[in-house]
């Protein structure tokens, strides 16, 4: 019902006409292109979230439509334009896939303001934007370390880019931080979401004695089979704890809320610039779901870690690291550069993968 | 329970809505119509299950559903190839397009809920033998279904009289009609079984394998059913090996992820599918057998001239 | 109530055009009716449909690059389906053409000429032949199902060419992410009126491949023999024509024309490769082939009038707010209603009230 009158109120805004746009209470018009469906249940559904909560935050201040489904390549650079023409001041495209599409598209049309998340080309008119998950992922491998009695977890990846091995090697170095024998066994599902498929490496999984799963693909499909077997498991992109109520350990919840806000009232004040953003849990883009079905004493240690890791104390890629063959990463104390990491494409010590070449 | 009986069960619910959705498409194709909507019935079929399942709190209505939805669908195809006598190819495809864009419509409100999950049978005693007792005996309920389904389509379709009927009308719809057997009535019913199979597959999707409603989580499941209909040379007893050969070389291929063995993932993904090529190819080597069974009339519409 | 189809003695010719006329009316009242109960006003929203696509020029470009391969594709399905050779993986020959084609501006990246393009070009073809080769002697040879093949044999290509963009040929400037290196200048299709859009030569070519075609069809003796072998095996055995050559001929020449869109998207419109390489162009490219009455003239209209709900839907969603899912609900009615229609071509429909009349007639 309340999706039918917001869409009955564009075609009200609509039919008054692009004659009205000179208009000082004219409403702003802030658009957003998704690469999946906006009930995904993860990524895109995370992307809408936050742009209801920014469209609830200026009311009707601004306006806010969308697209979704819009399939990665060519085809989205007609979407892109088509939104530019229809009079949005700030665009935010919200997947990787679309990058070269909207700085071609930001080229044509430099009063428009772009917002790309998770690339890495920025120009006049085009931020980047994205978000450190492997800031939370630190964390589940603590978790996992401490709560594991095997000492084995099983991580369910869906494509090997950068993010995902990221967070693939901050479990792991979490996981070190409590046991450094702690194993860690990938299985790559190559796609984002596929329920059936992401139960059957849960399963696989389980069989081959993990008792601990995590996952960086979208659906709630692990953490079902997680339950049913009586493991615990850890939620990816949104809270996840319905699927598992006394299974879900905790999980990285995208909020891109608060940013959506900040960037728009940049806008509005005329302070927008364009920018490389790549905030985590301390600017809260990132956050942890609560910490439940653990022990007091492994809740406190992951409160303690996150804490650190919000007041910039901690930072997961810090050495001695080693990488996978055991030659050295990253000397005692040296940090990880943020170059490095956005094209990171080699695991640490301890993942018993190999990551295709 | 050990590993073995753990991968089998896995290889079992993997196996299951292929078998069912290919089993349903199987009788369609014997009467010599070919429904390239499997896909878009199915996944129907999984949010009609999901939804009613959720709303009623049972989800043995929800399986009803499931059913109910797959039939209406296939009723849509129906009316198109068989009344007017369209295109089976592309009504077939355009079918999978609707049914995909009305799901996710009906689905809307229900994505990210968790669903009810029906529940695997327990026998005293029985559930509990090593090795066979969870196999066969403490599954979900559809898993026997779809067995029997293999056994009763195969005795319907080489026992009975209707079903010798209904492969006649395969080969020849034209000497069929000649003999008075009503053509159109037969096929319906055929493609409203296909529709009700392919739901029920579905069903199992969002009620079993992974009891939640997402958009397209058949996820390409009705177009492996309907090649395996092709795999079994329309044989039930293929249809029944392909199943679980298919759902074997995909958990297969998890396991060995798992172990760490180095071979790129996408191959290990594509493993399943070449897999399916090569024992088509050994299997249509018998040239004979692979003719007797093909529908002649498959794809071909027919039109009582009076 | 019976509805009883009548066949027409001939194909009535006005039926040819006025039946996905008709078809396309009735979905558009289903269409009002729905967009009606959905609360969204009927004329704005098949206003958004169908006419803003094409209401600017930059828009009509994004038309003509989303028909080309549909366009390309279903022209060369046409000649599959008309001689009974159920090439259905076209999606999978267009991924290995594109790979074939891309191969040497990033295999070779320092070679910048004139001759790149078009041998770019040649190579999508024969990579697209190549892989519509497979199915072809599988059932020449062993008579396996090309159905299924052709199906089974776009899910390996998708992973060929995921593995490919993320292995071997993944962009060394590219962080890493899954994309190959960018095309340089000669490796690109060039665009044809870049100040009013961005489509390029390839819809010309599309056009042209699609009318030879026809042409061959219509008044070549090979156009005769797809047809014999399609209609009537018996009387092509008896005329010496060969059904397995035939075999080889339409998925060699579907599979090139699938081959040449795959290069053109992405030398074209892309200019890299990346892990998809078309959103399911070659499985609406066999409705396009349907719809088009399996004649590739016929698919320049499907591919334009396809193109056009595809784009229409991102327009309703954009200027109306109406859902993705509504706009493909829309969609695929008006593929049920064209469809349906295309019967008045072969037949009169009679309804008939009460019990059917046996031997009346």
């Amino acid at each position: 019902m309340k999706k039918l009158l917001i869409g009955l109120a564009g075609v009200a805004a609509m039919s008054l006409g692009m004659a009205a746009s000179a208009l000082a209470e004219d409403p702003m018009k802030v658009c957003f292109v998704y690469v999946g469906s906006k009930t995904d249940g993860g990524w895109t559904q995370a992307h809408d979230i936050g742009r209801q909560e920014l469209q609830a935050h200026f009311g009707d201040k601004i306006e806010t439509p969308f697209i979704e489904n819009v399939a990665e390549g060519p085809q989205a650079e007609g979407v892109i334009e088509r939104f530019a023409r229809s009079g949005c001041e700030l665009i935010f495209t919200t997947s990787f896939g679309f990058m070269d599409q909207t700085m071609a598209v930001a080229e044509r049309f430099p009063d428009v303001k772009f917002e790309h998340a998770t690339g890495y080309k920025t120009s006049e008119n085009v931020t980047s934007y994205n978000s450190r998950f492997y800031e939370g992922r630190y964390i589940l491998g603590q978790i996992a370390a401490k709560t594991s009695e095997k000492g084995v977890a099983g991580y369910i990846g869906s494509f090997p880019i950068p993010e995902v091995v990221q967070g693939i090697n901050a479990f792991t170095l979490g996981a070190q931080s409590v046991n450094p024998d702690f194993k860690l066994k990938v299985v790559w599902v190559n796609s984002w979401f596929d329920a059936g498929k992401e139960a059957d490496a849960a399963k696989a999984l389980i069989d081959q004695g993990v008792d601990i799963l995590t996952q960086h693909t979208d659906s709630t499909a692990p953490m079902q089979v997680a339950a049913e077997r009586g493991i615990k498991a850890f939620g990816q992109a949104s809270d996840m704890i319905a699927a598992g109520p006394e299974t879900q350990l905790t999980a990285i919840v995208d909020t891109w809320g608060a940013y959506y806000i900040k960037r728009v009232q940049d806008v509005m004040d005329g302070t927008w610039e364009s920018q490389s953003t790549w905030d985590g849990l301390a600017e809260g883009i990132l956050e942890m779901a609560p910490y439940t079905n653990m022990p007091d004493d492994v809740k406190a240690m992951a409160e303690a870690t996150e804490a650190a890791i919000v007041s910039g104390e901690l930072k997961p890629f810090t050495g001695p690291v080693n990488k996978q063959d055991g030659s050295v990463w990253l000397a005692e104390g040296e940090e990880a550069e943020d170059g490095v990491l956005l094209g990171l494409n080699f695991y640490v010590e301890g993942v018993d993968d190999q990551l295709p070449q | 329970m050990g590993m073995t009986e753990a991968i089998l069960l896995t290889i079992a619910t993997a196996a299951t809505p292929l078998l069912i959705a290919a089993i349903g498409e199987l009788v369609v194709e014997r009467s010599g119509v070919l429904n390239l909507g499997v896909e878009g019935m199915m996944v129907m079929g999984a949010v009609g299950g999901f939804v009613i399942a959720s709303l009623t709190g049972n989800p043995w209505i929800g399986v009803l559903a499931a059913i109910a939805l797959g039939v209406i669908t296939s009723l849509l195809f129906a009316f198109l190839t068989l009344s007017l006598a369209a295109n089976q190819v592309a009504t077939g495809l355009s079918l999978t397009i609707l049914g995909l864009g009305v799901s996710s419509l009906m689905g809307e409100q229900f994505v990210g809920q968790a669903g009810k999950k029906l529940g695997n049978l327990d026998f005293p005693f029985l559930t509990d033998l090593p090795l066979v007792g969870p196999l066969l005996f403490g599954q979900d309920p559809i898993f026997y279904i779809s067995i029997a389904l293999v056994f009763g389509v195969s005795w319907f379709l080489f026992r009975t009289r209707v079903g010798l009927t209904l492969r006649s009308i395969g080969n020849n719809h034209h000497s069929a009609h000649a003999l008075g057997i009503p053509v159109l009535r037969y096929r319906y019913l055929a493609v409203m079984f296909g529709g009700a199979c392919a739901g029920l597959a579905g069903g199992h999707l969002s009620l079993v394998y992974t009891p939640q409603w997402v958009e397209n989580m058949t996820a390409g499941r009705g177009w492996i059913a309907l090649a395996l209909v092709v795999f079994a040379s329309w044989r039930p007893a293929r249809v029944l090996a392909g199943a679980y050969l298919f759902g074997a070389v995909s958990i297969g291929q998890l396991h060995a992820q798992a172990l760490g063995i180095a071979v790129p993932s996408q191959l290990l993904t594509a493993l399943p599918f070449l897999a399916t090529i090569v024992v088509l190819v050994l299997i249509s080597q018998n040239v004979r057998a692979t003719l007797i069974n093909t529908p002649a009339m498959l794809g071909r519409p027919f039109v009582p001239d009076r | 109530m019976r509805l009883e189809l009548i066949k027409r003695s001939a194909p009535a010719p006005a039926m040819r055009f006025l039946s996905p006329l008709l078809g396309l009316f009735l979905a558009l009242i289903a269409g009002a009716i729905m967009f009606s109960a959905l609360g969204k006003a009927p004329d704005r929203a098949l206003y958004a449909f169908f006419i803003e696509p094409i209401s600017e020029m930059w828009s009509v470009h994004e038309l003509l690059i989303k028909a080309a391969p549909l366009i390309l594709m279903g022209a060369g399905l046409c000649i599959c389906f008309q001689s009974n050779n159920w090439n259905i993986g076209a999606e999978g020959q267009m991924i290995v053409g594109a790979i074939f084609g891309a191969a040497l501006p990033i295999l070779l990246p320092d070679v910048q000429n004139f001759l790149i393009l078009p041998l770019m070009l040649i190579f999508g073809i024969m990579g697209g032949m190549l892989y519509g080769f497979i199915p072809a002697l599988l059932k020449a040879k062993f008579k396996t199902n090309e159905i299924l093949t052709s199906l089974m044999l776009v899910y390996v290509a998708q992973m060929l060419l995921d593995w490919i963009v993320r292995g071997p040929w993944r962009n060394p400037e590219g962080l890493n992410f899954p994309e190959s290196r960018r095309f340089h200048e000669w490796a690109r299709i060039p665009e044809m009126m870049p100040a009013d859009g961005r489509a390029n030569w390839g819809f010309v070519i599309a056009i042209v491949v699609a009318i030879a075609l026809g042409v061959m069809l219509a008044k070549s003796l090979k156009g005769f023999e797809v047809k014999v072998i399609g209609t009537s095996p018996k009387a092509a055995q008896f005329a010496g024509f060969d059904a397995k050559k035939m075999i080889f001929f339409s998925f060699l020449l579907a599979g090139g024309c699938a081959g040449l869109a795959g290069i053109i998207e992405v030398a074209g419109a892309t200019g890299q490769l990346r892990p998809t390489v078309s959103p399911g162009y070659g499985f609406t490219a066999i409705i396009v082939a349907y719809l088009g009455r399996l004649n590739p003239i016929g698919a320049i209209v499907a591919g334009l009038v396809l193109a056009l709900t595809y784009l229409g839907g991102e327009a309703a969603q954009i200027s109306l707010g109406l859902s993705d899912k509504i706009a493909r609900v829309f969609q695929g009615l008006i593929l049920f209603f064209v469809l349906a229609c295309d019967t008045l071509i072969l037949y009169k429909i009679r309804l008939s009230f009460g019990a059917a009349q046996k031997g009346a007639a």
